[in-house]
């Protein structure tokens, strides 16, 4: 079984060695559309494996947990590293159109699969410090990524962004050792059961630094102020890869501690964390208000967005965790395809700022209405995929009547339709400001396809979502019940008869 | 730099570093040392030699560019973790060949994880190697 689990991590690993073998040559793109290929299968076995036997996990080297590094998957690791795959394959397409043979030759494809590995890394581990070493082959790689090409804007939000993560890996760290020290285990599941003995006063110490380290991984409020810093500076591959995945990564670490180690005061941890899922949607989206460049916009609605999942995470009734997994995974898809959107209109109308492009709407029809499907889904509109998750959110916080939060959750929701609405009548309504032509026919045939293909493909996903929301319902619904209830995680990892 | 000294005393302890960090790296199984700090040692031979004669002597005489020795560490240490697949076992269990093993004695042990601590020495002598000529020549 551990193959299923080893498939995803090195095949990333193993297409950065060849793309890079192969760099500035033509080969090395298409070496990196194979490998996302074969990752999307590794990916889907490994979720078809754990949706019909449960968590699957594998001790690396053959060394038992809880001494061994242990990779471990259930519903949530699995659906989080099929959709990986699914972003790593649609924006390595799109790179055939966006990065500039510059790019390749400094490494591009080879940087994006090792950062792709990281992320990957990151969502099977079962082992805290492993989780550390993962998060800084990340951290490595999208730095490489952030600050390719050199330009002095980029080196400038480059330095911000390694500077401030540096320090949430080192907090991460140091919560890492207290947490050794109180308990002799990394091994996650261990952890959960040896947890138990811990002083809670210290256990919530702990839980608070990780809450630190993991919350500026993730971008919440006060701690986000690095991202919106970064993202629009790259090139567009990029920051959709970052925007789609990097944040989530830090999701994913609260969730996972948060469900399985630090549940011993949920009325004083989770109360936290809801204050800090609040305060987060509200500044991401008026953040987002006060912009006019539309990677800068996207980039405030990141962190209002992680304010959503937080929530979810927050409540911690199985309604809400299924809200946030739902969320994840909607938010993934739809965050990454604007970005890349983005990138169609700079390559269109010359610019991202909003008083510098316009009729879109008149040019490029297609365009303008790839970019109202996840645009509309992100505000909430039903039948999108966005509707059913705000909508599982917020009922499950009106379920254990937190008005306040519903509320916020709400208003938000109509700020981000006003956030949506400007970048829509402004680059799409009102005519170009020069008179620029920006019709699609001024790219090449292949250029359109390699920008407009990997868009479809991901608006197709967000339509589906939203048609047909109940079998991904369901599977939200069993993998939030994993995380509720760790017993088969745990036994899984220690290898017990259930 | 441009010093006699430093350039003849390079030529004597580039080759000394370069053996010291093999035998380092061999030395680790067991004992202290290892992979990564010989890579640490060996790129220390090429580092002085960088400083005392410039970075394009370096370069040519480490005949290919560090990254792509890098990445070939990388491969070495994936292949090392591979190997166990063809046993049916965990990926990254050591696997061991005894050539010429007779009753009582081991004979020559060799095993993936050799190749995987030689993939680690790669990693690091080509990783430190960028950096350090990337420092050289554009500060």
């Amino acid at each position: 079984m551990s193959w299923l689990l080893v498939a995803p991590l090195m095949l990333p690993f193993a297409t950065a060695i060849a793309a890079y073998l192969a760099k500035g040559r033509a080969a090395g793109r298409w070496i990196s559309i194979a490998g996302s290929a074969l990752l999307l299968v590794a990916a889907t076995l490994l979720l078809v494996e754990v949706n019909a036997q449960g968590v699957v996990a594998g001790q690396m080297g053959g060394w038992g947990a809880p001494f061994g590094i242990t990779l471990v998957a259930d519903r949530l690791s699995a659906v989080m590293v099929l959709i990986t795959a699914i972003i790593a394959l649609a924006v390595s397409v799109y790179a055939l159109a966006d990065i500039d043979t510059r790019l390749e030759q400094l490494g591009y494809h080879a940087i994006f699969n090792v950062l792709i590995a990281g992320v990957i890394g990151a969502f099977v581990t079962g082992d805290l410090f492993n989780l550390y070493v993962w998060f800084e082959v990340m951290l490595i790689a999208s730095f490489g990524l952030l600050v390719l090409g050199g330009s002095p804007e980029q080196i400038d939000g480059g330095v911000k962004y390694v500077a401030l993560n540096l320090i949430a890996t080192v907090l991460f760290l140091a919560g890492v050792g207290l947490l050794y020290g109180a308990t002799g285990t990394l091994n996650m599941a261990d952890l959960s059961r040896a947890v138990e003995g811990v002083d809670p006063g210290l256990l919530s110490v702990i839980a608070m630094m990780f809450l630190l380290a993991f919350g500026m991984k993730a971008a919440v409020f006060p701690l986000f102020f690095w991202l919106p810093a970064a993202y629009h500076t790259p090139a567009f591959s990029v920051s959709a890869v970052f925007a789609g995945l990097l944040t989530k990564v830090g999701v994913y670490a609260l969730i996972r501690c948060f469900t399985l180690i630090f549940d011993h005061d949920i009325g004083y941890t989770h109360q936290i964390l809801l204050w800090v899922a609040g305060l987060t949607m509200i500044t991401g989206v008026l953040g987002a208000a006060a912009q006019s460049d539309i990677r800068k916009i996207l980039s405030f609605h990141i962190v209002s967005q992680i304010g959503y999942m937080v929530m979810g995470l927050a409540l911690m009734t199985p309604l809400a965790l299924v809200g946030t997994v739902f969320y994840l995974v909607h938010h993934i898809v739809v965050k990454a395809n604007l970005f890349l959107i983005a990138g169609a209109v700079q390559r269109l109308a010359g610019s991202t700022e909003l008083s510098r492009i316009g009729g879109l709407y008149k040019s490029a029809p297609l365009l303008a209405l790839l970019f109202i499907i996840p645009a509309f889904s992100l505000a909430g509109f039903p039948p999108l995929s966005g509707f059913w998750a705000k909508f599982l959110l917020v009922k499950a916080a009106i379920g254990v009547e937190g008005w306040v939060i519903a509320g916020v959750a709400l208003v938000v929701g109509l700020l981000t339709i006003y956030s949506m609405t400007k970048i829509w009548a402004a680059a799409f309504w009102s005519p170009h400001p020069e008179g620029r032509d920006t019709s699609l026919s001024q790219l090449s045939a292949s250029d359109r396809r390699g920008l407009l293909l990997p868009i479809a493909g991901l608006a197709v996903i967000t339509m589906v979502i939203g048609m047909a929301p109940d079998p991904f319902a369901r599977f939200a619904e069993a993998a939030a019940a994993d995380l509720l209830d760790p017993a088969a995680y745990v036994s899984a990892v220690l290898g017990e008869e259930q | 730099m441009n010093s006699l000294i430093l350039s003849v005393a390079t030529r004597y302890l580039t080759g000394l570093l370069l053996v010291f960090s093999i035998y380092l790296l061999l030395r680790g199984h067991n004992e202290p040392g290892g992979g990564f700090i010989g890579g640490l040692t060996g790129a220390t031979g090429f580092i002085l030699q960088a400083m005392a004669n410039g970075t394009d002597r370096a370069r040519e005489a480490l005949r290919l560019p560090p990254e792509v020795l890098a990445m070939l560490g990388l491969g070495a240490a994936l292949l090392a973790g591979l190997m166990s697949a063809l046993t049916g076992d965990a990926f990254l269990t050591g696997q061991w060949l005894f050539l010429g093993a007779e009753d009582g004695g081991k004979g020559l042990p060799l095993s993936s994880v050799l190749v995987f601590d030689i993939g680690v020495y790669l990693v690091v002598f080509g990783a430190v190697l960028t950096l350090v000529f990337e420092m050289e020549e554009h500060i």
